[in-house]
Formats: structure tokens, C-alpha cells, sequence
């Protein structure tokens, strides 16, 4: 109820923005912050911290690990991104997850058994995705809409409920063929044809890097243009800001919400496919699960910003990547975890303190150019002029 | 400065309940307060006026520990005290009852007292047994008539404004700000609340009282502070100044009178409405049989006490609610429309509680001038928002209608209650309306404003708009109206000539009390 408990809930979800230095200033902040507790774990564990930060960064830097952290962050990128969608509403889209995972099953099953010429048969993969990912996510919107139920309650049950259908259509009986030299089963292979091309972008690795990159990149455009040039990309953040306000203005709620849940969904069905179309060309057994639970910590340290995502995905990425190296020191990998954990926390708090600052730096130059001033009203070109201005 | 003989210091027993010394606050881009002095005796009614954005809730605020002064020292009962927080006030005796309702529409009074108020610390469970019975003996002792139990969205707006004041009565305020409380009651209202009020300097609590209507202000003061743009200008003696001298202090201009002249109503119907039915959630008519026309350029004025169905009646038109009934607007029956149809189809709307349905409190105010008109130009090019178009019209209206501000990039929230109401305005006559549907219009805007605003309305209705108008303020509806309709619990009781009738008689009227066939 009060006005500036409010006002911090809509900074930490990202709908306060900060300019300038001062939006860099944050993150970098969190990350020293993070480290400081990661190097206290590490130091509690028996491990040297700089040591293994050193051991990290080289690894990381390495032309495969790039490679990697490049890939991985497309696909975390595009989750990001689903999940931001919904925030920006305040929607709160847990069920990325379970979209994704089904969304690319049904695409990979698609994928390996229509016949098509590549290309084509890419875009057809795609598109099955999407729509998959709009499907599940629009029970979601519907239930929500129709019938009141809260969109986090029946998103996680739809996230158990795809776990469930994934694991029945992925039998011999339905979907899933063995896969070849292993024990593993998966959807028939995608063809050669279908492959989706990457990028020798780093030299000294044969890995390539995801051509789907690029589309994750048109995406995060596209999320942009959507939510500040458009009249829905308006009504979006207007029922986000104030839902009674949009109501007052002519927004239709219930069509946003599904509308929102949607394009969430169809995000979110993109999310499986940089690594079906560019790597494993098949769903099977070992296919990436967690992807949309990554993309809510995304999201919210990129505070929906399209930008913000991105550096958010490369980072956790890179560390993702960079901590592979640590089993083999034996160091326990986990650890990256817990500083992937405290990031997110400590951007939160981060941009609180940079946000008060700001205001009192604001205030601070205010008077002074008020002092330096005149001292006449309204010093910094501020305050209309009262003469003149009451007409009769 | 004018400062008027102060009649108080000879009594001993007035000793100053609140001072402030000094106090200066800075936002970016405005002094909303500068060096402002202040001494409130105990046991009086202390009024503040001065024009909207001159810093009175501001300083309201600091008193209240809302926001800290840049500069300044808060004395209660004499001793300096520096809140962190409301909490600090509270326990220092101090309660506020804001400009703007903060209580939770879907629960009982007797959980909004008491959600507010519960102490942070300490035990989990909350006795209600003792608060109900607590709210009982306070609503006694000070004539309040509340009932614990009831929920706050079945109250009007006198009665939820006095479970406010309950509210800080409960904390133990002994010190009462009340920030433009009367804004949307109508003069019986306004009389109960003044009763209640003198019950409580009676028992020598302190009231500091913020309002924009001067002959309250008059009547129940015992001493007045004027505020402008900032700074302290004067300090007046109710009983030595009139309505006139005290708007000369605030804003340098005379009492505006809403008097319209010629009549411009044409045979040409903007609005009908037949046998409009609005029910509320327990079945209940909240809006019952309704029927009325509004031509172009004809003001319907719509009397009543606050709550017996003009909020219903308004979101109904707006299609906001669901309704029996029809709704034409000229030949085209618009009453399966959504709202945005409607608002495309030339219905603009003010609505009674700006921060719920009129703003986007965290956006820019060009954000804001968008809300509401996002599918027309100036805002948008089909699908896309047109920023430059809504920047430079929302120019446009800051200029004409006023409102002000350090630029169009700062949020609505960081505009004055009256300057957010001044926008509203300008944004909803913006477009060419054909049919205005206007809540209090002029609600806690200052006089000058309120002359400005009926002027606007004036002119736009000579030009032909068709307004519906609903208002606690019997001046504002006697003087624009060219017809003017009485509602009683969901009804048209009564049609009143408002070239004949006077605001008393329309005033009992509204009541019931003087019901004419
Ligand atoms: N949170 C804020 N951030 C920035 N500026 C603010 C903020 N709150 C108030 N102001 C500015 O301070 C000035 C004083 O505002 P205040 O709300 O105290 O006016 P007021 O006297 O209560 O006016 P009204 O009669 O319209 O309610 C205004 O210029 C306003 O824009
Ligand atoms: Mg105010």
C-alpha cells in the first residue's frame, strides 16, 4: 500500500530505468559482489580463490569454450527473452520450461519424419516449435483469462504435465527410435539437409558457432521494436503498469493476457531449437531440460531489457563453460552455481543502491544549481511561470 | 505578505503543537519547498492553502516522515524530533490521511484499521476481538458511525474517508493531517466531516487541513497558512479575510465563477441512454432504469451524495462494467462497444479516481498522454506508436492547460495532485470529443485551475461537445449544467432547473429530503 514499497518492487522487476554509467555501474557491482562470496566459499572449501578464478578465465577464453558460451547464450538468450515477455505484464511465465521441452520434441519428431528439402523443412521445424510453445503457453493465457487461475499455478502444472506427455511420446511405441551407438533413445535424426549452417566465427576450433545465433539477435530486435514502438507493445506495459488504468483506457486484459501468453509461448518455443537445428538434430534422452527456469534468472538480471538479456546470457554462459575445467581440478563445479545464485541476488539489491544514489546525487545538483543561480524560482528551468499563466 | 492580527496568543492553553523551522525540500528540477515556517497550535485547525504544486503535501509529507527535508527542523510539542519513517511519526502522535485513498477496496474496515497499524514487530496473530472493539469505542467517542465490519467497496467516499481517519485516530494520533479531505464529498458530507472535526479539537487533538475550497476552509479553520510555490506567504486570520483576499494571496487572481452564459444547446442527440441497469456483485441495482439525453453542446449535470451509483453509472457508459440497457451515441447504439470502441468513437473520460483509472503513475507523462488515445493520431500511425506526435502534443496540453512541470520526461508521479488532474483534462478534451464523460473534473485542482478548466469546458461546448458531468461540487454543476438530474441510491429521483434552483435546495434534494415530483 505504501507508495514506496511499491516503487522498489517495479525496480527490482526492471520497470524503473536507470541511464547513463549508472546502468553499467549496477551489474558490475553485483558481479565484484558475487565473486567477493564465491571467493569466501572457495576459502571455506579449501580452495584459493584466485587461483581458481585464473584457472576459470583461461579455460574460458579458450576458442572452444568461446564457441560454447556463444551457443549456450543463444539459447539462454531466447529464453530471456520468453520470459521477459511476461514480466513486462506482469505475467509471470514459469512454464518456459515445459513449453520448450515439448515444443522441441514435436519439432524434432517433425523434423525427422516429413520429407521436404532442407531449408524448407527448417523453417517447417520452426515453426512447429512455435506454435507448440504458443499452444502450451496459450492454456496458460486462457485459463487465466477465462477462468482467473493464476498463471504461476497452472504453469508449473503444465511443466509436469509436458514432462509427463514428453515421456510417453518418447517411446518406441510413439516417437522415439534408438539412438545409433548408445543406449539412448531420441527422434529420428533431422537430415543433413536440415541442419541449420554455423559460423567458423572463432579461429582455432572446429566448433562452430549456432547460425541460430542470428536469429536470436533479430529477436531481441524484434522484443524491442514490439514493446516501445507499437500501440500492443503499449497496451502491454500499460496493463503491466496499472491494470485498472488499462482497463479505463480501452485495453481489453483477458485478450492481452492470452495475446501475451502467446507470443511468451512461441518465444519460448524457439528456445530448443539453436540446439536441435545446430547440434544434436534430434530430441532425445539428454536433450537440455532447466532451460526456462535459466532464462527467469536471465531475464531478471538483464531486467528485460533486450540488451541487459543478452549481457546477462553471455555471462552465465561463459561461467557455465568456464567452470567445466574444475572437476578436472577437483574443484567442486557447484560453485558456480552458487555464484550464478548470488549475481542475481546482487544485481537486485545492486540497482536499488545505484537507484537511491542517483536520487540523491539528482537532488544534490538540483540545489546547487539553485544556489548558483539567482535564486529566483524554478532555477533549473523548471517550474512554469505563474504570471500569465491563470486565465480568466 | 500580509500578515493579520493573530487573536490566539493571549490564550495560555494553545501552545504550539507542531513547528517547522526552515524547511527545504528539493526534487529534480522543482523546490517544492523553501524554507517554509509553520507553527500549529494544539487544539486547532490549522488550514494550508496555497495552488497546486505549491508544496503543501509536500511539507504534509515530511511531517509525516514520509520524505526527509534537504534542510529544517520538525518541533512536536517543542521538542526536535527527525522521522526516518511514518512509523517514527505515528509513535510521535502524528496520523495522515493522504489526497489520495489508500484503503483496500476488497477488505473489511476493521482489517484495513487494523493491517495498517498492526505493529511490525513482535506477535504474529492479530486480536480482532479487541480491535473491532476498539474501533467501536473510537467511532463512538467521535461521532464517526462506522461499522467495523463492513467492506470498504460498498462505502461511499464520506464514509470511507472518515474509516481513514478512524484509522489514525486508532493508531493513537493525537496530530491530524488531513490532505484535501473534502475534495470529493458534497456540503452535507463536507458539514459531518467539519462536526467530526470540531468533536476532535474538543478533546484537543490538532487538525492541519489542506483544501482548495476556500469557504470551507473559512468556516472551519482557526488559523491559515498560505503557501506559494514554496515559501510561506502568509499567515491569516480566518475571521479577518474573505474567500476573495484569500485567493488574491494564493494565486494572485479572483474567485472564478463557473456561471455559464448563453445556452448552446442544439436538438442535435450526442448521448442517450435508456433503462440503463448496473448491478452490483450481490444483485443489488447500483445503477437502476436510468434514462437521459445529452444534444451537443448541452452540460447534463449529474447531483448526488458520493455512492448512490454515479461511479457505476460512468463505467457503465464507459463500458467498463456490464449493464442492461442501451446506449446510443448519435444514431449508432453503442452498448455491446468495448471501451476502446467507444473511446474511438469520440467518448472522452475523466475519471473520478485519477491514480486508479486516469494514470500511469511509473510512465512519462508523454506515456501518459498516450494512455487511453493509443489507437489515434497524434499518438499512433496504425500499429505504431508515433513518440514524436505524443511528445509534442503532450507539449501542447502542458502548455495550454498548464500543468506544471519540469519537463514531459518526468513521471506522473512526481506531479502534484492537482497538475496530474490538469493533464487528465487536457489529454481527454484533446481529439475533438464528441461526448465528455467528466467525474469531478476539477477535483483538488486550485481555484485558478478550476476557472481555467471551466473555461476549456465552456468553449468546447460552444463548439458543440455534449458533457456528462458528475461532481460533488454544487457551485460546478449549478453553473455549468444546462440541465441537471438528481440520483438517489441508483435512481433519477429528481430533474432541477439550474437556472433556478439554489445549492441548498439541491443540496436536500440529494438527500431525499426535499423530494419533488
Ligand atoms: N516525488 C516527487 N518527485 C519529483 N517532484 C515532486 C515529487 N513530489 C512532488 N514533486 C514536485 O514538488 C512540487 C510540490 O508538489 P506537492 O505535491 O507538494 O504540491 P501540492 O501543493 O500538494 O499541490 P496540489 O494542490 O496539486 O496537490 C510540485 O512541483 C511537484 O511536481
Ligand atoms: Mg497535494
Amino acid at each position: 500500500m505504501s507508495p514506496a514499497a511499491g516503487g522498489f518492487l517495479d525496480r527490482v522487476s526492471g520497470r524503473v530505468k536507470l541511464t547513463g554509467w549508472l546502468s553499467l555501474a549496477a551489474p558490475l557491482l553485483a558481479i565484484l559482489f558475487a565473486a567477493v562470496i564465491t571467493a569466501v566459499v572457495l576459502l571455506i572449501t579449501g580452495n584459493a580463490p584466485f587461483a581458481t578464478f585464473a584457472l576459470m578465465a583461461e579455460y574460458g577464453v579458450q576458442p572452444r569454450s568461446l564457441v560454447l558460451t556463444l551457443n549456450f547464450a543463444t539459447t539462454y538468450y531466447l529464453a530471456g527473452l520468453a520470459v521477459a515477455i511476461g514480466f513486462r505484464m506482469n505475467l509471470f511465465n514459469i512454464g518456459v520450461d515445459g513449453q520448450y521441452r515439448l515444443a522441441a520434441l514435436l519439432a524434432a519428431a517433425v523434423g525427422g519424419t516429413v520429407a521436404l528439402p532442407g531449408p524448407l523443412l527448417i523453417v517447417v521445424v520452426v515453426l512447429v516449435g512455435v506454435l507448440v510453445g504458443a499452444l502450451w503457453a496459450g492454456i496458460v493465457g486462457l485459463l487465466k483469462a477465462t477462468r482467473g487461475v493464476s498463471e504461476v499455478i497452472s504453469s508449473i502444472m503444465l511443466n509436469a504435465i509436458a514432462t509427463g506427455v514428453g515421456a510417453w511420446l518418447l517411446t518406441p511405441a510413439l516417437l522415439a527410435v534408438p539412438v545409433a551407438g548408445s543406449n539412448n533413445i531420441g527422434t529420428r535424426p533431422i537430415p543433413e539437409s536440415a541442419h541449420f549452417p554455423g559460423f567458423a566465427l572463432i579461429p582455432g576450433t572446429t566448433v562452430k558457432v549456432f547460425g541460430f545465433i542470428v536469429v536470436a539477435i533479430l529477436m531481441g530486435i524484434a522484443y524491442h521494436v514490439l514493446l516501445t514502438r507499437t500501440v500492443f507493445g503499449f497496451d502491454l506495459r500499460a496493463t503491466g503498469r496499472s491494470e485498472s488504468a488499462a482497463v479505463a483506457s480501452g485495453v481489453n486484459v483477458k485478450k492481452m493476457v492470452l495475446a501475451t501468453m502467446l507470443i511468451s509461448g512461441a518465444v519460448a518455443g524457439m528456445v530448443g531449437m539453436p540446439q536441435l537445428l545446430g547440434a544434436s538434430y534430434s530430441y532425445s534422452l539428454d536433450f537440455p531440460a532447466g532451460l526456462g527456469f535459466t532464462g527467469i534468472a536471465i531475464a531478471l538480471l538483464g531486467r528485460n531489457h533486450p540488451v541487459g538479456i543478452a549481457v546477462g546470457a553471455l555471462l552465465w554462459s561463459f561461467l557455465d563453460n568456464s567452470s567445466n575445467i574444475l572437476d578436472l581440478e577437483g574443484i567442486p563445479k557447484e560453485i558456480v552455481i552458487i555464484m550464478q545464485g548470488t549475481i542475481v541476488l546482487s544485481v537486485i539489491v545492486a540497482y536499488e543502491l545505484v537507484h537511491r544514489y542517483r536520487m540523491a546525487a539528482e537532488q544534490r545538483r538540483v540545489s546547487r544549481e539553485l544556489t548558483g543561480g539567482t535564486g529566483g524560482s524554478g532555477g533549473a528551468g523548471g517550474t512554469a511561470t505563474p504570471e500569465g499563466a491563470v486565465s480568466r | 505578505m500580509r500578515e493579520a492580527a493573530i487573536s490566539i496568543p493571549t490564550e495560555v492553553v494553545a501552545q504550539p503543537a507542531v513547528e517547522l523551522e526552515g524547511i527545504t525540500k528539493r526534487f529534480p528540477g522543482v523546490v517544492a519547498n523553501r524554507d517554509i515556517r509553520l507553527m500549529v497550535r494544539r487544539g486547532h485547525v490549522h488550514a494550508i492553502v496555497g495552488e497546486n504544486g505549491a508544496g503543501k503535501s509536500t511539507l504534509m509529507k515530511i511531517l509525516y516522515g514520509m520524505q526527509r527535508p534537504d534542510e529544517g527542523v520538525i518541533k512536536i510539542n517543542g521538542d526536535p524530533v527527525a522521522f526516518r519513517s511514518p512509523e517514527g511519526a505515528i509513535t510521535a502522535g502524528i496520523g495522515m490521511v493522504h489526497q489520495h485513498f489508500m484503503l483496500a477496496d476488497n477488505l473489511t474496515v476493521l482489517e484495513n484499521v487494523v493491517l495498517g497499524s498492526e505493529p511490525r514487530k513482535g506477535g504474529i496473530a492479530i486480536d480482532f476481538r479487541a480491535a473491532r472493539k476498539k474501533i467501536k469505542e473510537i467511532s463512538d467517542a467521535y461521532g464517526l458511525g462506522i461499522e467495523p465490519d463492513m467492506l470498504v467497496e460498498e462505502l461511499g467516499v464520506g464514509a470511507r474517508q472518515r474509516v481513514e481517519i478512524l484509522k489514525v485516530l486508532f493508531r493513537g494520533a493525537r496530530i491530524l493531517i488531513l490532505d484535501e479531505p473534502t475534495a470529493v464529498l458534497v456540503p452535507q458530507e463536507v458539514e459531518e466531516l467539519f462536526d467530526n472535526l470540531r468533536v476532535l479539537v474538543g478533546q484537543g487533538l490538532t487538525i492541519i487541513f489542506i483544501s482548495h475550497k476556500l469557504d470551507e476552509v473559512l468556516s472551519v479553520a482557526d488559523a491559515i497558512t498560505v503557501i506559494r510555490r514554496g515559501e510561506t506567504v502568509a499567515e491569516v486570520d480566518p475571521s479577518a479575510v474573505t474567500a476573495r483576499q484569500l485567493a488574491e494571496l494564493m494565486v494572485g487572481s479572483e474567485l472564478p465563477s463557473p456561471e455559464t452564459r448563453d445556452s448552446t444547446v442544439t436538438d442535435v442527440v450526442a448521448l442517450s441512454v435508456e433503462g440503463l441497469t448496473v448491478r452490483a456483485p450481490d444483485g443489488r441495482a447500483a445503477v437502476d432504469q436510468v434514462a437521459f439525453t445529452i444534444h451537443k453542446g448541452e452540460v447534463l449535470g449529474i447531483a448526488g451524495v458520493e455512492g448512490n451509483g454515479q461511479a457505476e453509472l460512468v463505467e457503465a457508459i464507459m463500458g467498463m462494467r456490464p449493464a442492461d440497457g442501451t446506449i446510443h451515441l448519435a444514431d449508432a447504439d453503442i452498448s455491446s462497444w468495448s471501451t476502446l470502441r467507444r473511446r474511438e468513437g469520440g467518448i472522452g473520460y475523466i475519471p473520478e479516481d485519477r491514480h486508479r483509472h486516469g494514470l500511469l503513475l511509473e510512465a512519462p507523462l508523454w506515456e501518459n498522454r498516450i494512455l487511453g488515445h493509443q489507437t489515434r493520431r497524434p499518438n499512433a500511425k496504425g500499429p505504431w506508436i508515433d513518440r514524436a506526435g505524443a511528445r509534442g502534443d503532450t507539449e501542447r496540453i502542458a502548455r495550454e492547460y498548464d500543468v506544471r512541470t519540469p519537463g514531459i520526461d518526468v513521471d506522473a508521479a512526481a506531479l502534484s495532485g492537482g497538475n496530474q488532474q490538469k493533464l487528465i483534462v487536457g489529454r481527454e478534451m484533446s481529439g475533438d470529443p464528441v461526448v465528455l464523460i467528466a467525474s469531478h473534473p476539477t477535483r483538488g485542482v486550485d481555484v485558478g485551475a478550476q476557472a481555467a478548466i471551466w473555461d476549456h469546458l465552456r468553449a468546447a461546448r460552444a463548439d458543440g461537445l455534449a458533457v456528462l458531468l458528475v461532481s460533488a461540487d454544487l457551485d460546478e454543476l449549478i453553473g455549468l449544467s444546462d440541465t441537471l438530474k438528481v440520483i438517489l441510491r441508483g435512481r433519477i429521483v429528481a430533474d432541477v432547473d439550474p437556472s433556478a434552483v439554489t445549492p441548498e435546495q439541491l443540496g436536500s434534494a440529494m438527500t431525499g429530503a426535499g423530494e419533488e415530483s
